[in-house]
């Protein structure tokens, strides 16, 4: 079994909809509301990508944006312009 | 004539631009003299270009963000002043975490920059570098934030206001100074792996993500504000952290004994520093959303096997220290809790022994010990503070010479003995919490003879003013600490009764009314 990676964000308007785009990218995502948070565990390898996050926003996103909500994440980082990517797997 | 408008550099090509390719190397001067400091701990490097920062964020790009952060902060903040907002919280006893907060944390955060700042300095490769100013300039602001955030409750509660001075005094907080002094006096390495690793990757999430959001659910818009806003940059520090634990391991098969050590020796300081913050999740915030116990199984043993299980195929082994932190969190906060409750005559906040319903809440959140062994106690002394006779311990209290906890945690396997370990160096004995903490010291006497202990100050007569004869026979070093520490009587003793307890509800009364 692969270790979960997970990713923990403020809750705002701009996570709510980077949190359904993780869920829509990432089949086995489970969410965990929290006080002011937002968790989302996902097993192995968790995706963000930039073209779902817009389309939930219904504007251009800069995946480097996601600093300004990000509270903690867990796994291997690897950013680029289109993908934001957690894993456990190399 | 149209001209194509030039391609928008990816993120990769920007940050080698704007990072790798404006460091060069030293031709006056050797590279060795330099960077002195990489050499001594025995650590190899053979190519610094391997080491690559994921967020791959450059200088200007990291501005605009931190501008955006705290912006948000900051109106955030006055919103919350200007509204009360102190008198939202659940009640006046959750102000007493920020006491204990403000006292333990951003002094240390102003330490973490002073160390940024050198390893900015002493890191070869221009990746590594950029990183540590970027966590420097972090942590200074996290240290400012902090104390801006809490300073608004300076103006109405008792205890808060000389966190500076007894930080580097106070019986305490010596822990996580001495947390900070030891991995701010090692080599830089080491100070990356006990830092950017042990503390950041493997520890931080309990202080900030639970226990902020605890904050949250406790109405305090300031705490969870700032808590948030330097947890959003704790991210980037714990990838930093990582990439230097793989980079270190990657360089060179000798460096996996030393990184190993660092990684044991590190885990576990950094789990008794957290004895505290599990105190403060168990029992100082009125109203809890999980235990300290599923904190750290959520955030130390299955995010830390996470890594450790990832780790292993460089060789590395799961801390030493593992095993026996997951027997302790049955105990820790407790053990804490019950530690500061009997010297709440040397403290500048308060304690208390928790009501029926908040009795109920621990005994179910920690089946196997609380009853046993803490509820009795607790019930004890509640009995005695309804009789009038508040139970307190006016020893002076006996700390660990490697970790500075005072010594008050159970051996490993019998949760009804107090642990000691002692070792002789140079003809005199020091004292140890436990195994671990004596291996620390037994590996570098040298470093931690040196320890400030307060109640070693106290009883060799250096907390006394000056012109009092501390060799007379009559010396009573106790009498005198109060003083040397700016303790504020008022913030002292038992929560019932306090003044902070009395205004709260007069204020809200206010508040609520005509």
């Amino acid at each position: 079994m692969s270790s979960n990676t997970f990713i923990a964000f403020q809750k705002n308007e701009d996570t709510r909809c980077i949190v359904e785009a993780i869920v829509d990218d990432n089949p086995g995502a489970v969410v965990v509301d929290q006080p002011a948070m937002v968790k989302v565990d996902v097993p192995g390898r968790m995706v963000i990508k930039r073209t779902t996050v817009e389309e939930k926003l219904g504007r251009e996103f800069d995946l480097q944006e996601l600093q300004v909500h990000l509270i903690t994440i867990s796994g291997h980082l690897d950013e680029t312009d289109d993908e934001f990517c957690l894993s456990w797997e190399q | 004539m149209t001209t194509a408008p030039p391609k928008k550099l990816s993120l990769k090509e920007r940050y080698t631009l704007m990072t790798r390719d404006l460091a060069w190397d030293t031709t006056y001067q050797p590279m060795s003299k330099v960077y002195p400091q990489v050499g001594y701990e025995g650590i190899k490097i053979h190519d610094w270009n391997r080491w690559e920062d994921p967020f791959r964020l450059t200088m200007d790009a990291y501005w605009k963000y931190q501008a955006e952060k705290e912006r948000k902060l900051y109106a955030i903040l006055d919103a919350f002043n200007q509204n009360n907002g102190h008198l939202t919280v659940t009640d006046a006893r959750y102000i007493n975490v920020l006491k204990l907060y403000l006292g333990s944390t951003p002094p240390l955060e102003l330490m973490a920059a002073r160390g940024f700042t050198n390893m900015g300095r002493q890191m070869v490769g221009a990746g590594p570098r950029v990183a540590c100013l970027m966590q420097a300039v972090d942590e200074y602001r996290h240290f400012q934030t902090q104390i801006h955030s809490v300073s608004n409750y300076n103006k109405y509660y008792n205890g808060l206001d000389e966190f500076a001075h007894q930080q580097s005094r106070m019986w305490y907080l010596s822990d996580g100074k001495s947390f900070f002094d030891d991995a701010i006096t090692a080599g830089p390495f080491e100070f990356m792996v006990a830092i950017g690793f042990a503390f950041e990757y493997v520890l931080t999430n309990i202080l900030f993500v639970p226990f902020i959001s605890g904050a949250a659910y406790n109405g305090d818009l300031a705490a969870m504000t700032v808590g948030f806003s330097a947890q959003s940059d704790e991210a980037r520090h714990m990838t930093l952290g990582l990439e230097c634990i793989k980079f270190l391991l990657e360089q060179d098969p000798d460096n996996l004994p030393i990184v190993q050590r660092w990684i044991d020796k590190w885990t576990w300081r950094g789990t008794r520093k957290l004895g505290a913050v599990g105190m403060m999740m168990d029992y100082m915030l009125p109203k809890r959303i999980m235990s300290f116990k599923e904190a750290w199984e959520i955030y130390f043993e299955q995010n830390g096997s996470a890594l450790f299980n990832d780790l292993a195929r460089y060789g590395i082994k799961v801390p030493a220290c593992f095993s026996q932190t997951v027997v302790e969190k049955e105990h820790v906060s407790h053990q804490s809790w019950i530690g500061f409750y009997m010297k709440s005559r040397a403290m500048s906040f308060h304690t208390w022994v928790p009501g029926p319903e908040e009795l109920d809440w621990l005994s179910e959140k920690y089946p196997n010990t609380f009853d046993r062994f803490y509820r009795p106690t607790l019930e004890h002394w509640d009995k005695m503070e309804k009789q009038g006779k508040r139970f307190v311990n006016n020893t002076q209290p006996m700390n660990c010479q490697c970790c500075l906890n005072t010594i008050k945690y159970n051996e490993p396997d019998d949760p009804m003995s107090t642990c000691f370990r002692e070792s002789v160096y140079k003809g005199e004995k020091f004292h140890f919490c436990s195994d671990h903490c004596k291996a620390i010291f037994d590996h570098e006497p040298e470093k931690y003879v040196q320890a400030y202990i307060s109640s070693h100050q106290a009883l060799q007569g250096n907390c006394a003013p000056e012109g009092v004869d501390v060799t007379a026979n009559d010396f009573d070093p106790a009498r005198y600490m109060n003083d040397f520490w700016r303790l504020d009587p008022r913030a002292t003793g038992d929560f019932n009764g306090s003044d902070d307890q009395k205004n709260f509800a007069a204020w809200r009364a206010q508040a609520t009314t005509n």
